[in-house]
Order: C-alpha cells, then sequence, then structure tokens
C-alpha cells in the first residue's frame, strides 16, 4: 500500500475538492446526447450491431459525429420513425420486426443486436426492452437482441456507453460462490490500451483478468460474488450498480490517467489479488518511469498555465487531478455532466482548493464565467471551440478525449500533448495573423 | 419505419437554423431535449463560423417532462430576448418536442415581447432540412416584408433581391459575390440578399426590389412565390451555374429590365469554353458521366457535362424529391430515367452497375466513387469540411463555369497520370506498390479493394466471381487495362461469359466480350 501511497501525498491544500460546494446550474446545455456513444461502441464490440429507433433527427447526428466512419458500412444504424409509426396507422412493433428481419438478413455477421432508445421512442412510450424480449426470442440462438437508452432526456455523452454495458450485464453467466476470484475491467478501451493493462496484471500474477464489453459476444466473461471489478471510466455508475447487484466488488481508485492514476489504479487490484508490494513495484517500475519521463518533456510548457472545462464526458475530474498533479496545470472551473461523488472520492481530494466544480450546465453564463477567467486552455465541445478562438481564447475539442487512446502508463505523454498542442499552436503562429474579436456581421460575413 | 445509416438531409429544424444562422439580428429558440445542439457543430466546424448560431434550446430531460417544459420554453424565450437583444425570433419545436406538445407559438406570444416573434410549423416526421429552410424563409418573409410604392423602373436603375444563400449552402457565399458583381456590371441594383447576411429589418423592406433572383429553388422558390403574391415582384428562374445557364440568366434579366447584354457579354468573360476546345480536351469527349445531387446542381451540372464538356451524362438523380419532376424533365430530355432517391445504397447500385468514368454528387458519392474507383468531384451539399474552402470558388456566373472545368477535368487528368504510372509498373522505377494517388489512399500501390467494406456492389462482384473463374493469364491481362474502366470491363466480361455458359474466363474471353460490347 505504501507504494502507491507515496504518490498520493496530501495536496498544499488539505482535502481538496471532496467537500467543495458545487455549483449547479440548470439551463441550456451544450452537450451531446448518449447515443453518440455508439460511435466507439460499436468499434470495440466486432459483432453487434446498434440499431437506434428515432427520428431523422437522431440518424444526423450520429452521422455528423461519426463523420467519415460512416461510409464504411458501420455495424449502426437508425429505423426512423415516420407519420405513419405515430399516428398508429402501422403497427410500431411490426414495422420494428420487418426493420430488424431486413437489416439481419443482410448482416448474418451479427451476433448481438442493441435496440437503442431515442427522445421520440421514449417519449412515445414504445417499449423497446419488450421488443428486444420478442426479437431475441424470435431470432436465437443466432442472435442475442438487448435494449438500452441512449436519449438525450436520459443521458449525456459518455451515460450511452454506461446505459449499454448496464444492459449487458443481466446478460453474464453466473459464477459460483466458490468460483476463483476474477478481475473485470470495466469501460472500452482501445484494444492497445486493455492488452497493456493484461500485461500488466499477467506479471502481477493476476492470472484471471476479462473485460467489459468483451472483444465478441461469446466472451462476455461471468460474474459473481468473487469478481472484483476495475472502472476504467469515471461514467459507469448504472453498470457498476448492476453489477455489484451481481455480488461483484468495486476495486475503489483513481481513474488510470497519468502516472499517478495509472499505479494507482493497477494498485488496487494488486492489493486485491494479494499480489505483494516488491512484485507490483518491480512491475510498474518501468512503465512508471517512462511516463513520468515523457510528462518531464511536455511539462515545461503546461506549467502554471490555466484550464477551464465545459462539462463533457465526466472525463473532467480526473483529467483535472492529472494536469494539475503531473503537469502543474491551474484548473479554474472543471464542469461535468453528473458528478458521480462515491466514484471519484480518491480525485476530489486531490484536486486544488481553489477549482470550482460545477454539475450540469447553463452554457451562456458558462461561457461569461470563462471570458472573465480568461483560461489559457478552455476544453470544451466542438460548437463552442472555434467561437471561443475567434474570441482569442485557446481551445481544446473534447470529443477527442474519449475517442483517442488515453488510458495507462505509455498514453500519458500522448493524453497530456492533447492539452500541450493548441497552445504550442498558438504559440507558433504569427501574432500577425491572430483575428481581432469581430462584431457579429463580420463573422457572417467572413463566413 | 425507414432503415437509414446516411441521410442526405437532416431535420427540417436545422433547416431553419441555416436561414437563422445566415442572418444577423434573428434569434431561434428551439424547445428541444439535450443533444440537440450537436447541430452547432455543423456550423462551427463545417463553415468554420466564429460565433456560435444564434439559436438558444430549451434541452429540456426526462425529469422535466410534464408541464416543466412549457416553463422551460418560456423562460428561454426571456433570457434569450434579454441576452441577444434580437430585432426579431423566430420559435419552433424540434422532433421531440414536437410529440409533448406544448405548442411553442402560443407560449411565445403570451410572453408579449417587443419584437416580431414567428411560430415555425416545421413537421419533423414528413418533411425534411431544405423544406424547412423553404418555410422559414417563407414565414418571415410572410411575416415581416412590407409591400411598398415602386417608381416605374424606366426612370432609375432597376433593382433586385438575390434569395437563397444560407449557412451550410454548398458554394453560396462565393455565388452570392459573384452573381452580385454580375447583375451590378448588368445595370441592376441589389435591394436585399437574404438570408445570408441580411438582418430582419432587410427582410422587411425586401417589397420595394423591382423583381427577385431565385438562386436556389429550394430555399428560396416558396419565398419568391410570396413576395409575388404580396409585393408583385416577378422572379428570375435560370440558375446561372455554367456557361451556357449564365447567358441565358444574362438574357433573363435583360428581358425583364430592358437593359442591354452587350456590354457584359464582351471580351472573354469565361475562359471555360476555350479551355473546353483545346485540344487538350479532346479526349473527355464521350466520357460517361453519372450526376447526382439536390436537383438544382443535378440539372445544371447535366447541361454542363452535356453541352459544355462533351462528356455523355449515362445516369442522373436527386435527394430531394420536392424537385423530382424537374430532374425527370431533366432526365427526359438526355433520353435518361431519373433516379429519385434518399437511400445511398440505391445510388451506390446504380452507380456500380452504370459503371461511369466519372461522378458528380454530393459527399455521399464521393465516398461511393473512392470505395468503386472510379474519379469524383463533388457539385451538391451534403459537403465536408473540404468543400468550404477559404479560397473564392462560386459554381455560378462566368467564374464559375472556370472553377467547373478546373474542379471536373482535375481528377480525369489525375486519372490518367495514374493510368500511365500502371502502363510502365512493370518498368524497375515503378514498382507495384509506389504510385501515388490524389484518391488518398486508393492510388496503385494501396489500391486494395477494402478489405473490411462489405458493400452491395462488392458483394455482387464476388458472387459472380465465384461461380465464373477466371485464369490467371486472363487476370493478368485485365489489369492491364486502366483502373478507372477495370470494373466496367471485368463486369461486361462475366456477363459475356454467363451469357455464353462459359466457366473460365481466358484472355481470348476478355477481348471477345471487348468486341461483343463495343458494338
Amino acid at each position: 500500500m505504501s507504494a502507491s501511497a507515496g504518490l498520493l501525498e496530501p495536496s498544499a491544500s488539505v482535502g481538496g475538492c471532496a467537500d467543495a460546494p458545487v455549483l449547479r446550474e440548470r439551463g441550456q446545455r451544450e452537450v451531446f446526447c448518449g447515443l453518440t456513444g455508439i460511435v466507439w461502441l460499436h468499434r470495440k464490440m466486432q459483432d453487434a450491431f446498434f440499431l437506434v429507433v428515432g427520428s431523422r433527427t437522431c440518424a444526423h447526428l450520429i452521422q455528423s459525429a461519426a463523420g467519415v466512419m460512416i461510409f464504411a458500412e458501420p455495424r449502426f444504424a437508425t429505423a426512423i420513425m415516420e407519420e405513419k409509426d405515430l399516428a398508429g396507422l402501422t403497427d410500431t412493433n411490426d414495422e420494428l420486426d420487418r426493420v430488424v428481419d431486413r437489416l439481419l438478413a443482410r448482416r448474418p455477421d451479427i451476433k448481438l443486436l442493441f435496440l437503442v432508445g431515442s427522445c421520440p421512442s421514449e417519449v412515445i412510450k414504445l417499449d423497446l426492452s419488450r421488443a428486444a424480449g420478442r426479437l431475441s426470442e424470435k431470432h436465437s440462438p443466432n442472435v442475442r437482441v438487448l435494449n438500452y437508452s441512449g436519449s438525450g432526456i436520459e443521458t449525456t455523452f459518455t451515460q450511452g456507453e454506461d446505459a449499454c454495458l448496464a444492459a449487458l450485464v443481466p446478460q453474464m453467466a453466473a459464477a459460483p460462490a466458490n468460483a476463483e476470484q476474477t478481475l473485470l475491467i470495466v469501460g472500452a478501451l482501445p484494444d492497445v490500451v486493455e492488452d497493456q493493462f493484461r500485461r500488466l496484471f499477467a506479471a502481477m500474477g493476476i492470472q484471471r483478468v476479462e473485460a467489459l464489453p468483451a472483444r465478441r459476444i461469446s466472451d462476455l466473461p461471468s460474474v459473481g460474488p468473487n469478481t472484483r471489478f476495475l472502472l476504467a471510466q469515471p461514467f459507469l455508475g448504472d453498470t457498476a450498480r448492476a453489477l455489484e447487484d451481481r455480488g461483484a466488488v468495486r476495486l475503489d481508485a483513481l481513474f488510470p490517467f497519468g502516472a499517478e492514476g495509472t499505479t494507482d489504479w493497477l494498485h488496487a487490484a494488486a492489493v486485491a489479488f494479494g499480489v505483494d508490494e516488491m512484485t507490483f513495484r518491480t512491475v510498474v517500475a518501468p512503465g512508471r518511469e517512462r511516463a513520468t519521463r515523457a510528462l518531464e518533456k511536455v511539462r515545461a510548457r503546461l506549467e502554471g498555465k490555466s484550464i477551464f472545462f465545459f462539462p463533457d464526458s465526466q472525463l473532467e475530474v480526473p483529467l483535472a487531478r492529472f494536469l494539475s498533479r503531473e503537469l502543474g496545470m491551474i484548473p479554474l472551473e472543471v464542469g461535468t455532466p453528473y458528478l458521480h461523488r462515491t466514484h471519484l472520492a480518491k480525485e476530489l481530494p486531490l484536486l486544488p482548493s481553489s477549482t470550482r466544480l460545477s454539475e450540469g450546465q447553463d452554457v451562456d453564463r458558462q461561457l461569461d464565467r470563462c471570458r472573465d477567467a480568461r483560461p489559457d486552455l478552455s476544453v470544451c465541445g466542438l460548437g463552442l471551440a472555434n467561437p471561443l478562438e475567434m474570441e482569442g481564447l485557446t481551445t481544446k475539442w473534447s470529443i477527442e478525449l474519449v475517442f483517442s487512446p488515453v488510458h495507462g502508463f505509455d498514453q500519458a505523454a500522448d493524453l497530456a500533448e492533447l492539452f500541450a498542442r493548441p497552445m504550442n499552436r498558438r504559440d507558433r503562429l504569427s501574432d500577425a495573423i491572430v483575428p481581432a474579436r469581430p462584431s457579429r456581421r463580420e463573422v457572417v460575413a467572413c463566413n | 419505419m425507414q432503415l437509414t445509416v446516411w441521410t442526405y438531409e437532416g431535420p427540417p429544424h436545422v433547416g431553419a437554423m441555416r436561414i437563422a444562422t445566415a442572418m444577423t439580428g434573428l434569434h431561434y429558440v428551439l424547445h428541444a431535449p439535450q443533444g440537440d445542439t450537436y447541430a452547432d457543430l455543423l456550423f462551427t466546424m463545417i463553415e468554420r463560423r466564429g460565433a456560435r448560431p444564434p439559436v438558444t434550446y430549451t434541452t429540456f430531460r426526462a425529469r422535466d417532462l410534464g408541464t416543466d417544459t412549457a416553463e422551460l420554453f418560456k423562460t428561454a424565450v426571456i433570457d434569450a430576448h434579454a441576452r441577444f437583444q434580437p430585432q426579431a425570433m423566430i420559435v419552433g419545436a424540434s422532433c421531440t418536442a414536437e410529440l409533448i406538445q406544448d405548442d411553442p407559438a402560443g407560449m411565445a406570444l403570451a410572453i408579449g415581447l417587443p419584437i416580431p416573434v414567428i411560430p415555425l410549423e416545421l413537421p419533423s416526421y414528413q418533411k425534411k432540412e431544405n423544406w424547412g429552410a423553404a418555410e422559414t424563409f417563407r414565414q418571415l418573409v410572410r411575416s415581416l416584408t412590407k409591400v411598398v410604392e415602386r417608381t416605374p423602373m424606366e426612370s432609375r436603375r432597376p433593382s433586385c433581391n438575390i434569395l437563397g444563400p444560407t449557412a451550410l449552402g454548398f458554394r453560396h457565399r462565393d455565388d452570392v459575390v459573384e452573381i452580385t458583381r454580375l447583375l451590378e456590371r448588368i445595370g441592376v441594383d441589389i435591394n436585399v440578399t437574404a438570408p445570408l447576411g441580411a438582418t430582419p429589418a432587410d427582410i422587411v423592406r425586401m417589397g420595394a426590389a423591382d423583381f427577385n433572383v431565385v438562386l436556389y429553388p429550394e430555399i428560396a422558390g416558396e419565398a419568391a412565390l410570396q413576395l409575388q403574391k404580396m409585393c408583385g415582384q416577378p422572379s428570375v428562374k435560370t440558375v446561372p451555374i455554367g456557361y451556357g445557364a449564365t447567358l441565358d440568366f444574362i438574357h433573363e434579366v435583360c428581358a425583364l429590365t430592358g437593359l442591354d447584354p452587350a456590354p457584359v457579354l464582351e471580351g472573354v468573360p469565361s475562359r471555360m469554353p476555350w479551355w473546353s476546345r483545346s485540344v487538350d480536351s479532346t479526349y473527355l469527349t464521350g466520357k460517361r458521366v453519372f450526376v447526382f445531387g439536390d436537383a438544382t446542381h443535378v440539372i445544371a451540372a447535366a447541361r454542363v457535362a452535356s453541352e459544355e464538356l462533351g462528356f455523355e451524362v449515362v445516369g442522373m438523380g436527386c435527394y430531394n424529391r420536392e424537385f423530382a419532376r424537374e430532374v425527370r424533365a431533366a432526365a427526359a430530355s438526355l433520353g435518361l430515367t431519373a433516379l429519385i432517391t434518399d437511400d445511398y445504397l440505391e445510388v451506390e447500385d446504380a452507380i456500380a452497375a452504370l459503371q461511369p468514368e466519372l461522378v458528380l454528387g454530393s459527399q455521399m458519392e464521393r465516398h461511393i466513387a473512392k470505395r468503386l474507383r472510379i474519379p469524383c468531384a463533388v457539385i451538391s451539399a451534403p459537403f465536408h469540411v473540404q468543400d468550404h474552402p477559404a479560397r473564392y470558388s462560386p459554381q455560378m456566373g462566368f467564374e464559375g463555369a472556370n472553377v467547373l472545368f478546373d474542379t471536373w477535368v482535375h481528377p480525369l487528368v489525375m486519372g490518367l497520370e495514374e493510368h500511365l504510372l500502371h502502363m510502365f509498373r512493370d518498368d524497375f522505377e515503378f514498382s507495384d506498390e509506389a504510385g501515388a494517388s490524389h484518391l488518398g489512399g486508393h492510388g496503385a500501390g494501396s489500391a486494395r479493394p477494402d478489405q473490411s467494406s462489405e458493400s452491395v456492389a462488392s458483394t455482387e462482384i464476388a458472387l459472380v466471381s465465384s461461380e465464373i473463374v477466371w485464369a490467371a493469364d486472363a487476370e493478368a491481362e485485365l489489369k492491364k487495362i486502366p483502373f478507372f474502366v477495370r470494373g466496367k470491363a471485368r463486369k461486361n466480361t462475366e456477363r459475356f461469359a454467363a451469357e455464353h455458359g462459359m466457366a473460365t474466363i481466358g484472355v481470348e474471353t476478355l477481348y471477345d466480350a471487348k468486341s461483343h460490347y463495343s458494338r
């Protein structure tokens, strides 16, 4: 324990943000809905298909978020509800069956089909869980059909992954009470990162390591009282609860960002699996050393710089912790769409107590605060990034943090570089071409 | 229910956003659930706008459902007015809010703001983006434009409104510049250009113009009809895309205003006619081209392709059904049946079956063509970020004609270069793996057909191939054929073999088929 405790020295301000007041606002939220999770989830789950039951808006959102990926015959689509579906002229369930039959006939390689609920389907109370049950029976044993909601009224961005994984939990086989203790990594990680973690656990002697989601439905792990799980992502509240309901035990840890976070995360497993401290230190030392050395180079560019997080993915708190402790940045405001205190219990005390925490959003007021604060870097969505740049504020667009490999020792410097690059660019470009803040009319004219 | 992966058009409220974002001093309050703000990034990213779209969303959530959402909407309207101080406001519902029936119109009017508030009815489950834009623009004109007395045109310079350019329009920014210059050289003053760059106050004074120029019928057709009805303004309907159409446009404007077209036509207004006649262009003759996109750009492109570049149009169609009749007529005049569909798989099937030598289409067709390894140029929305360029690149007018020539011929010239590379690929200096290409990873060396793609077209080709076997020498001979006609040659040969009950294709079969189909 003491090895990682060495890293967790109390910050200058005792207690950090553990008991800090949280600014909660209600107003316009400039965030994605949970449907967006499909864009990365379908890359991870190789025999799954995601069928959104929604409107043209839903289809348009996914194609906007997926960019060019949409053309590689991706494993997602939208069943667009039309006037006749809403007016009761056709039986929506019959229509859905027809669409699913057509889809599965076209894609015989699909083993797992998710019916993904949207705002329109939730508002008209289309019972997708019953539909999933019915279709599962019909297409058994070739295809399992499950359901979750990625609607904007219920989920924000990465919460779509939470809802999806929570829907998978009841599908996991029950591990007997006397089964050997297994370690479950929860959260869709890029394969390269997942493999790195598996190698580290194997080197510590933890042999039985599984992942949720699995790459294929046939590899879906079992779960039981002897399952110990580590959350790789901070946005998995419902999934964690579903696993706990089946007897699994969550290992409390920092999230694996940076040398410190990754060490603590690995250490939680080491302790739970009785790995001795010497072995643990020997195993993590090379990776931690590499991460620390690589971060040192980026630190010079980030140290002392202030940063402002708009809410997006729930990654904000752990990232602010990493940037503040390992790179010397100063978090001014850390906004998150949802603050899960239990899962962030180790993170919050490590944030400087001067940090303003905010949960939820009133985007216009938050923009006012950001303009007043004039941070060196603002982390925000693509709807805000260019407008803030035009006002002379340097930004880092946040979705990239969800799509890129950023966890673990060997991605720590890549993660830091994502924040350093916009500032590096700002410094490189000649001051002579910095656009003056234009009036709205000029903005229109220049477009 | 319609099974969709790609949609050519967004929902109608995105059309309304395109109008609001094009204008200044207009604010849109959209009753919509959390998440619908995704549409902002179309404007901030694809168009690289340096300001947020003037749209306030109520972003209601599950726990707000019930009477609370109505309260949210009212608060949003009041706050947006206080913060942005617009000259006028439009209010409406997105697809989900349409289902909860909060009546944005009634609520907004009840607030009693001191500015015009225009409610929009945009049926999301029936209509799409272009319709939403057209309807929003029509409502703005209907609600704001004042009827004014005009002095006779003979006593002064005539004036017109330019109608239709919006945010997220394909080359709208530069088309407006080009057509404004052209009209001014003809001797016509521009009263108002709208929606792009206009304010609600500008919409009010649109009635002062003598006539309207409808640049994009999809967006401005309805507003022009409204103005004709209210203010008696006729419309110029020729869309000036291409050299010939630009001449027609000039003559139509001159016929309407009594101005003399001669001064504008003097000198060399466009390089395109000469470029197309120069001997270097001879190899363009009869190039088989497939055209798809929005109706206006497709009709114009088909004319340019056949009359001004000497291509053979082998297929054409559009995704916006509202203009199907016009596209069908244009197709019929070329002896074709138009493909009217918003299903990209149908478009892909049509292109795969026709194996054209050039595809002119939207971003979607660009990707289909890339997969099928056919040269392609973008002529229509939807487009991606690279088709909102920094440089001046109109589609309309004389400079537009120059741009069209360069843009369409470029992939073909590059195609010839690639052909040469192929011809010499057995030379020691050209390894098969080398091959540079404009097609981004689809060049000679890296040009393995996408292994991961499971398109309908490639599946079909694979099926045919599995029934009929290509002998190794025939396969080798096929590879000597330029890549951009190879797909057609393969298909024709297989069809020929199938029709003649042959199980194996040899070199002779390849040339027999060639001779058979060249007749």
